[in-house]
């Protein structure tokens, strides 16, 4: 008999996105409603999750579904993101006229794939969770159709995104010949340490991977999706498919393949320095800020992958902390691209933010201490994150990784001081409207709070990340 | 002792940073942010002052300590010994005369440039009581978000280009700290500085870590060749900044030369003597001569600062106490001097906001007390008998004989040189015949310049003539050090 209490908290989200279609069928100019009921459906979600603490780890669905402390935390991280994005979006997209039922409902339902991916603990369950996310967010992507950027930005992230899931599939399928499952744990009890082949269905997992954590080589289609979609959109992009997919690759990696490291720890390796260098390197020369945030997240995802490749519980847990700030961080900082507005039209150009500091000098202190955060100086939020990756690489003595790392810190540095000179040195050019709804002042309060006085009691955090033992 | 006074003392800027938040910002207001400023930073001096009152001078481990959970495996823990009480003291001293400088300089957002002004004071205090390395990494990188904005805000022409080179040289610099501390970590299971004097670190670690810990130091420092950040933040900062920049953010690495290089890698230390001594004459003797060139007076000051932090740094390095407490004792001077000096320079600036040399001249006709005050001052830069300047670069030739003859020959030259630029620049700028007509009009101090100046005269004319209350401070401490790195270093040499 399975025990469905387990899975209660997707089911009911499900459900109720379901049910949401349906009253957004039958009911006429419900999209209000439906927005304010998917957010009550996600709070209670996030309520379920909370509501049973984990002593041991659950195996669901002949060993298909895992439920243990770490996708317990990164669902939680996952729900509570994605409240505060869409409380935090509202207006938004209210004011750009894509206020329709299928918006939250397609939130919904990347949401529910998003969970099945962090639980999966099979290779097909995982690809069924991926491939649930990703469909939503391709139509999310041009759900501005009349924009041309949009739809470009859809097209263009459908059709390399496919073609990523395509590797994948590949990659499974080849792991799946050579070891006879599909399932995680029982890939890890029998794998045959000298296969080339199966390093090759790694090597392609990790490629499609790769793809949806937008890591160099594979972040071509970032930046313009980040800056074709709608911004609402985009801060959804930034930051909750990073968390499934993190936790995916923290899975995929540490349980059927932790026996041959050596496999893909150079993988991974690369992909971090090349990341977070190339992240940091590129986003010198952007002129658009969603632009600016596509590469400065691939920078962030760099730093992520560098706790991953330690190949430690330490290493996990730093990720694992690392996307935990990087959430609060880019929230904060799409919470401040959504206050760029004058008479209905969103501002989205760093010359747009000349000193707004006369004017606006809530928001642009706002700004101030997110992108100082950003570049990781102390004592903000942000320099906690990288400091826990630096101890795991250290630990591990990777110190190439580490100076690559801090280097990269600081050509990074450049480009965030670079936004800050613009709106504190500058004399200022746009006065925004000063009035914004409550949601949006509340999340921006929220992660502003979080980033400036996470360093009076760092610890909390810490305690809750280490209970996650996944080694 | 129960009661944490180093906390309070930390803390009771930021907390008077935070009453200033939410004043409002209408001209009115701003005066009663400042009013909330100046009580604050008064009432952390006199906090300070009864700190010394309390300190006991005839041991040397650190007093007042506080230790609390913080992050798990690394604890909040502050206590000073008697190296950083006077660090302490000096900056909660130099704060409250920036604030009452503001008054003639800070034109717009003065409510925010005092939240600065007090966040940095909370900073650089943490950063001299912090014994915990991680901890201290906090404050002196903390140190940046200020400091950028002070320049970048209110500072002159090529701010925006001062400004990042301020941040991006002192990042560079710092991450390699980072990456050393945390080596340190692994290397022996903690940060926290009193169990790593007990414990002492691997000498074959030692080489590299103590270049890590360098790369941060000499940036700050600053020493040739990375001393180039100094003149432009200098330039361009508001007065008040350029003091708070010459008079603490220098000394802070100063410190972590004794505390931390001197402490933890005694071998290294010893093993890099060379490289030390020879960057340190270079930047007495070379930024002597450019000081000697300059046109602007803050750049002037400036380059000799880089001059005066060379004879710091190799009187550090000379591992006798001389030379140790000469070093503490020209940074303390040094601290208060050239803060004096920036005054000074933008006593004139704000009335003819010009700082060349050539604008100026016949100014002791027209303004007698100034030309007075600046007097002591310059004579204090040269190190005159009798001014604070003295003692230390006396303690640290006399340190620096003991060790080579030839480096203290050629560090003597430097005292040569600073009278060469320090006495022409009062020559050009005091004496002669006023060259411009406006200058005729120019006003002499006002109450609130006479009332910084003065109070910068009284302590660098009292340590000068009785160093006493100073050097008693100090002497436990920095003869502890002396014999923990001679330990070591025998301990090595078996």
């Amino acid at each position: 008999m399975i025990n469905l209490n387990f899975v209660f908290p997707e089911i009911f989200i499900s459900l109720s996105l379901m049910f949401l279609l349906m009253l957004g069928v039958f009911k006429k100019n419900s999209s209000v409603i439906i927005y304010n009921l998917s957010i009550i459906s996600l709070i209670i979600t996030l309520a379920l999750i909370l509501n049973r603490p984990i002593d041991k780890d659950i195996y669901l669905f002949m060993d298909a579904y895992k439920i243990d402390y770490l996708s317990n935390f990164m669902k939680i991280l996952t729900v509570l993101s994605a409240i505060l994005v869409m409380f935090a979006s509202k207006k938004y997209i209210q004011s750009l006229n894509i206020f329709n039922i299928e918006y939250p409902v397609l939130l919904l339902s990347s949401i529910v794939g998003m969970m099945v991916m962090i639980s999966s603990n099979d290779l097909i369950v995982f690809y069924m969770g991926l491939e649930l996310q990703s469909l939503s967010l391709y139509v999310l992507a041009s759900y501005n159709r009349d924009n041309l950027l949009s739809s470009e930005s859809g097209v263009k992230y459908f059709v390399l995104s496919a073609l990523s899931s395509g590797l994948l599939l590949y990659g499974c399928s080849l792991i799946y010949g050579f070891t006879g499952s599909t399932n995680f744990d029982f890939i890890m009890n029998n794998l045959n340490n000298n296969n080339y082949i199966l390093s090759s269905g790694i090597v392609f997992v990790l490629v499609g991977l790769a793809f949806k954590i937008s890591a160099v080589p594979f972040h071509m289609w970032a930046p313009d999706v980040y800056q074709g979609s709608p911004t609402s959109v985009t801060s959804f992009f930034a930051i909750l498919p990073k968390i499934a997919a993190l936790a995916v690759f923290i899975r995929f990696l540490y349980v059927p393949f932790i026996y041959v490291v050596d496999q893909w720890q150079t993988i991974i390796v690369f992909l971090s320095i090349a990341s977070m260098l190339f992240g940091a390197i590129a986003a010198i020369g952007q002129k658009n800020l969603k632009r600016l945030v596509a590469y400065s997240s691939i920078g962030h995802m760099g730093y992520a992958l560098a706790g991953l490749a330690v190949n430690s519980n330490e290493g996990i847990k730093s990720s694992v902390l690392y996307i935990t700030i990087y959430v609060f961080m880019n929230l904060g900082f799409f919470c401040c691209l959504f206050m760029l507005k004058k008479n209905d039209k969103y501002y989205e150009n760093i010359d747009d933010l000349s000193g707004i500091s006369k004017n606006h000098p809530f928001l642009s202190f706002c700004f101030l201490i997110i992108l100082f955060s950003l570049a990781g100086i102390p004592p903000l939020a942000g320099f906690f994150a990288k400091f826990y990756i630096f101890m795991a690489v250290i630990e591990s003595s990777m110190y190439y990784l580490a100076i690559i790392g801090l280097i990269s810190t600081v050509i990074a540095a450049f480009y965030y001081l670079r936004i800050i000179k613009i709106i504190y040195f500058d004399p200022e050019k746009i006065k925004y409207d000063k009035e914004h709804n409550i949601g949006l002042q509340f999340c921006l309060i929220i992660s502003a709070i979080f980033i400036l006085f996470y360093f009076t009691y760092p610890s909390w955090l810490n305690e809750i990340v280490s209970k996650i033992s996944i080694i | 002792m129960d009661y944490p006074i180093l906390s309070s003392l930390i803390l009771l800027p930021s907390i008077g940073a935070l009453f200033i938040f939410f004043t409002k910002s209408d001209l009115n207001e701003a005066r009663s942010s400042k009013y909330i400023a100046l009580f604050v930073s008064f009432l952390n001096l006199f906090l300070s002052l009864y700190l010394w009152y309390l300190f006991d001078q005839s041991i040397s481990i650190f007093q007042f300590v506080e230790n609390r959970e913080w992050l798990g495996f690394i604890n909040y823990k502050v206590g000073i010994d008697g190296i950083s009480i006077l660090f302490v003291i000096l900056t909660t001293f130099i704060t409250p005369l920036c604030i009452v400088s503001v008054n003639n300089t800070i034109k717009n957002k003065l409510k925010e440039f005092l939240i600065a002004i007090l966040l940095m004071e909370t900073l650089m205090i943490g950063v001299f009581c912090s014994l915990d390395l991680v901890i201290f990494y906090l404050f002196f990188e903390g140190g940046l978000i200020p400091m950028f904005l002070i320049i970048g805000i209110w500072g002159g022409e090529r701010r925006v280009y001062s400004a990042f080179k301020f941040f991006l040289y002192t990042l560079l610099g710092s991450v390699l700290m980072l990456i050393a501390i945390i080596s340190i970590y692994w290397i022996n299971g903690t940060t926290d500085v009193t169990e790593l004097y007990k414990l002492g670190i691997d000498s074959k670690y030692q080489n590299l870590l103590w270049l890590a810990f360098f790369s941060s130091f000499a940036v700050k420092t600053p020493m040739w060749p990375v001393h180039t950040w100094l003149p432009d933040a200098h330039v361009e900062a508001p007065t008040a900044g350029s003091v708070l920049l010459a008079a603490i953010l220098l000394k802070m690495a100063g410190y972590g030369f004794i505390r931390f290089s001197l402490g933890l890698f005694p071998i290294a230390s010893d093993f890099f003597v060379p490289l030390i001594y020879s960057l340190s004459l270079i930047a007495i003797i070379y930024t002597s001569l450019v000081a000697l060139m300059q046109e602007d007076m803050k750049k002037l000051i400036a380059y000799s600062s880089v001059a005066h932090m060379g004879f710091v740094t190799l009187g550090i390095f000379t591992f006798t106490k001389q030379g140790i407490e000469g070093s503490i004792f020209q940074m303390l001077s040094h601290g208060l001097i050239s803060a004096a000096l920036f005054l000074c320079v933008g006593v004139i600036y704000d009335r003819m906001h010009t700082r060349l040399i050539n604008d100026y001249g016949g100014l002791v006709s027209v303004m007698p007390k100034y030309a007075v005050l600046l007097m002591i001052f310059t004579l204090g830069a040269i190190g005159l008998p009798g001014t604070s300047g003295f003692v230390g670069e006396f303690l640290i030739l006399i340190g620096a004989f003991k060790k080579s003859f030839i480096v203290a020959s050629i560090a003597s030259l430097g005292i040569i040189l600073a009278a060469a630029y320090m006495l022409w620049l009062y020559k050009r700028v005091i004496f002669g015949s006023i060259k411009r007509d406006d200058l005729k009009k120019i006003l002499d101090l006002n109450k609130s310049e006479i009332f910084i100046l003065s109070s910068l005269t009284i302590p660098i004319l009292f340590f000068g003539f009785y160093p006493e209350p100073i050097i008693n401070t100090i002497e436990v401490s920095v003869a502890d050090l002396i014999d923990y790195c001679n330990s070591k270093m025998l301990e090595q040499k078996k």
